[in-house]
């Protein structure tokens, strides 16, 4: 009997462990984790069929998610896409590969102004490829909102709107909104304007309907809300869904956020992720991917073959005037990060 | 007179409230408008766009493996421990009982990140690692539902067959096993209804690109609900209540299978 | 078999909960204990005391109980009802109210957050009756009804299992001797089926106080309960020393209530599921 079981047992045991490794250890695959909702996946079952190399693919949902999921080191990815501050905090943790720019050659297709733009946390160029681009602003109902006023981020706090106000869930996100009202660096450590703005955020929450990252822009097409902190591609796509809403970057300023491509140093398959990267530049994939994000993209190919109406939306395309009155978020050293969390954890603690 | 109308009435709100929900879901599936209120039709659109959605199918593949397979492991290990603590004296059994009952007291998210913690450590996460995960929260279910079957079984009778020359495996497959079979069953059972329902522990185990139902549809939640999920809903709810209804009504199972 | 051997069937089983249940356990408190440099500190596990962490561990708690009674509330005269009907449609009826927990936990809450919305089927339905409607997604009271829905089941089953174990004969002696219904309630019934709530109170109470899945969903961001803290401090700060600490102090709490719980009453443990 305790044979037989033990057979079983062991059998069973197998089964399970080669139908898990069976996956894993396969050496022609690509780990890839990126924001939620920003890539088709369409796209990565071509690039499946084209190249035969299995994706496994991860989504997470603030930066701040992204870097524990790497730091936690369970899981070895190949390529990462996130926003220039966490990035340059990876690049000083030197927890960044070199691309090698011949095994992408489709690189071409993308604009230099963009790069230009990275070398604030990738001075050489050296380890990022562009993704997209765009700003934080105001999601809002035309019909439900004050026109007049949806110009500065006062209108967050203006009690006309409570309860129709959704702030993003994302620590930095959060504290950029308080601190540009206040007229501060998005980046700043000091102590009395951190806490400035962290009681303009309390102060706020009543009138707050709730805090989201992906969802706001649904939100706000379903009408739920009537405006929201969101990311300039976010409400270009919520724009296509519903005539009554708009979207404008307050006078104060804003932030200015490119989301760049990388390898780790972790990173096993090295050949696939340049691969998929030469593979996303392509002019039919990149062309396939912006309609599906609906975010700014560096790719030449792809803005010149749009619409003319589309390439000057300044939804979508922001407009010099608008980025050079952002900002761009760097990367804080682990205090400030420690504070920046604590606070915000009080804020979302705050009755 | 009027205390039956009293508790006719009580049963029907409870009712109301348990399924209003699910039947509010299962009519959206068939909304052919995205609008949570508008009827726009009958529409059997978001079944296709479910079933052509990959990520949510393999999800729902993995789900079933991993409960299948962890709920098997979990039983023969189960079964195995139930017999092995039936022997022993009291002292060991009471040490073993309160050990098995760790995993079902404890929180979720704390077994979770105890688990990660351990396995983040030693390996990669992957699929095996939900998978010994649930394997690790299922045994005691299976231990629970065992033990108290075998301490109801006749002793005298599996001795009384030894002396009588029958080999220990023969006296347990034909005097123990069958006394002990309904509870086996109802703890593997058990253990894959907790493996399909679990959630905080496959969040944190799982490796990239690892999804069960739970973890994907928490995902998708949080990128803004699209109509697909009401029909995954529906099919969940469908199945489900074909297993119950054949568990409760079934051959087999009768009275034993109490969840 | 002898018996020493028939104990070694355990092996593996002993093997697996060392490897499995206890060195994770472990692994939570050497994180508890130690800073980033892997030197001894108590930081984390007082960390609880922070104003922060305090706001949400007691807001847990509150809602917690509050779920834990509405469920008790709520379930015990259904579980009357439910044994006092005829033998034939009991098998049917009990099914009927355990099936919603084999839906998926995610659908369940899903299913309540498309109820509550602003726009939602039970706020139209109130527009349309001129009623005004109400605006509790995203505040805790939409949290606690997602909580009661998902853990109701938790309730109604041991309860219910343990009434049916009630002997009739017993309550027919004290007709006999002159009982009246409350007696017989008060005097037998509630005393009996004690256990079946104690285990009833703990599968509710836990997944409630520990909960992160439904606040994070239904609360909006705005809910923050002690399970959304540790959440955080692993998936979004990645300080798992403080995650570590305040989980051990999560654990040590659960298990001081639960030894309360099983001090009022029969050692029923989770047997009763």
């Amino acid at each position: 009997m305790k044979k037989k079981l033990l057979c079983v047992l062991a059998i069973l045991m197998l089964f399970c462990f080669f139908s898990g490794c069976g996956q894993k250890n396969s050496s022609n695959t690509l780990i890839v984790l990126n924001y939620g909702k920003y890539i088709d996946p369409e796209i990565l079952e071509i690039f499946e069929e084209e190249t035969g190399i299995k994706v496994e693919y991860e989504e997470y949902i603030t930066p701040e998610n992204m870097y524990t999921k790497y730091k936690a080191g369970a899981i070895d990815y190949d390529l990462i896409c996130t926003s220039d501050y966490m990035i340059e905090k990876l690049i000083q943790e030197n927890e960044v590969s070199e691309l090698n720019y011949e095994n992408i050659p489709l690189v071409e297709n993308l604009e230099q102004t963009y790069f230009d733009f990275s070398k604030s946390f990738d001075p050489e160029n050296k380890y990022t490829l562009p993704y997209f681009f765009g700003t934080v602003g105001i999601l809002y109902n035309k019909e439900i909102v004050d026109e007049s006023k949806v110009n500065s981020w006062d209108i967050l706090w203006d009690e006309d709107y409570s309860g129709q106000i959704i702030m993003a869930d994302s620590v930095r996100d959060s504290f950029m909104v308080a601190q540009k009202r206040l007229g501060f660096s998005l980046n700043t450590t000091d102590e009395a304007e951190l806490r400035a703005a962290q009681k303009l955020l309390i102060q706020q929450k009543p009138l707050v309907y709730s805090y989201l990252v992906d969802e706001a822009q649904d939100e706000i097409v379903a009408e739920n809300a009537a405006m929201a902190v969101v990311y300039s591609g976010e409400a270009g796509y919520a724009l296509e869904f519903n005539d009554k809403l708009a979207f404008t970057v307050p006078k104060e300023g804003s932030n200015m956020w490119i989301d760049c491509w990388f390898i780790p140093q972790r990173a096993k398959h090295t050949e696939n992720a340049e691969k998929f990267l030469n593979f996303l530049c392509r002019k039919d994939i990149a062309m396939m991917n912006f309609e599906y994000v609906y975010y700014a993209t560096p790719n030449t190919q792809v803005k010149d073959a749009l619409d003319p109406k589309l390439q000057e939306n300044p939804t979508i395309f922001p407009p010099t005037e608008i980025l050079e009155n952002c900002e761009v978020l760097k990367s804080l050293d682990d205090e400030a990060t420690m504070k920046y969390n604590l606070y915000w954890k009080e804020i979302k603690s705050a009755d | 007179m009027i205390r039956k109308s009293a508790e006719r009435v009580y049963l029907f709100l409870i009712f109301l409230f348990l399924y209003l929900p699910i039947g509010v879901l299962i009519v959206l599936s068939f909304n052919n408008s995205k609008s949570k209120v508008v009827w726009g039709g009958f529409t059997l659109n978001w079944y296709k766009k479910l079933f052509s959605n990959s990520a949510v199918m393999e999800a729902f593949y993995t789900t079933i493996f991993i409960s299948l397979a962890s709920a098997a492991i979990a039983t023969l290990l189960g079964v195995l421990a139930a017999l092995g603590i039936d022997a022993m004296k009291k002292h060991g059994q009471a040490v073993m009982l309160g050990a098995t009952n760790i995993p079902l007291l404890n929180a979720d998210i704390v077994t979770g990140i105890s688990m990660m913690l351990l396995f983040v450590r030693f390996t990669r996460l992957g699929m095996n690692t939900v998978l010994i995960a649930h394997i690790t929260f299922n045994i005691p279910y299976v231990i629970l539902n065992v033990l108290p079957k075998l301490k109801q079984s006749s002793h005298t009778a599996y001795e009384a067959a030894l002396d009588l020359g029958a080999t220990p495996l023969y006296a347990f497959r034909k005097i123990v096993w069958p006394q002990i079979l309904p509870g086996v069953l109802s703890g593997f059972l058990m253990a894959m209804t907790m493996s399909l329902d679990d959630f905080s522990v496959t969040y944190f185990t799982k490796g990239a690109g690892i999804n069960t139902l739970s973890t994907i549809i928490y995902t998708e939640m949080r990128k803004g609900i699209r109509p697909e999920m009401y029909a995954l809903s529906t099919i969940l709810f469908l199945i489900a209540f074909i297993l119950l209804l054949f568990m409760n009504f079934g051959p087999t199972a009768r009275k034993e299978i109490q969840l | 078999m002898s018996k020493l051997k028939r104990q070694l069937l355990a092996g593996p089983y002993i093997l697996w909960m060392a490897g499995f249940i206890l060195l994770p356990i472990a692994m939570v408190l050497y994180y508890a204990f130690t800073t980033t440099s892997g030197s001894f500190t108590f930081l984390n596990v007082t960390s609880i005391t922070f104003s922060v962490h305090l706001k949400a561990l007691a807001l847990s708690l509150k809602l917690a109980l509050l779920c834990t009674i509405i469920c008790l509330v709520l379930s015990y005269p259904l579980a009357m009802i439910l044994n006092h009907m005829k033998t034939k449609s009991q098998g049917f009826i009990v099914f009927i109210f355990i099936l919603p927990m084999w839906m998926n936990f995610m659908l369940r809450i899903l299913a309540w957050r498309m109820l509550l919305s602003n726009n939602g089927i039970i706020n139209s339905l109130l527009g349309t009756l001129g009623l005004p409607a109400i605006d509790i997604l995203n505040t805790p009271t939409a949290v606690v009804f997602c909580m009661v829905y998902d853990f109701l089941p938790f309730m109604i089953l041991p309860i219910y299992n343990a009434m049916t174990r009630i002997q009739t004969d017993i309550i027919e002696a004290a007709k006999d001797l002159g009982a009246g219904n409350i007696t017989i309630f008060f005097k037998i019934t509630v005393p009996l089926t004690m256990s079946g709530v104690i285990s009833g109170i703990i599968m509710v109470f836990v997944p409630a106080l520990t909960s992160f899945a439904i606040s994070d969903l239904l609360g909006g961001g705005k809910v923050l309960l002690i399970g959304n803290v540790i959440e955080q401090a692993f998936m979004q700060e990645y300080n798992w020393n403080l995650g570590s600490g305040l989980s051990f102090v999560l654990m040590i709490f659960v298990i001081a209530s639960m030894a309360l719980m099983n001090s009022r009453g029969d050692d029923q443990g989770a047997g009763v599921l």
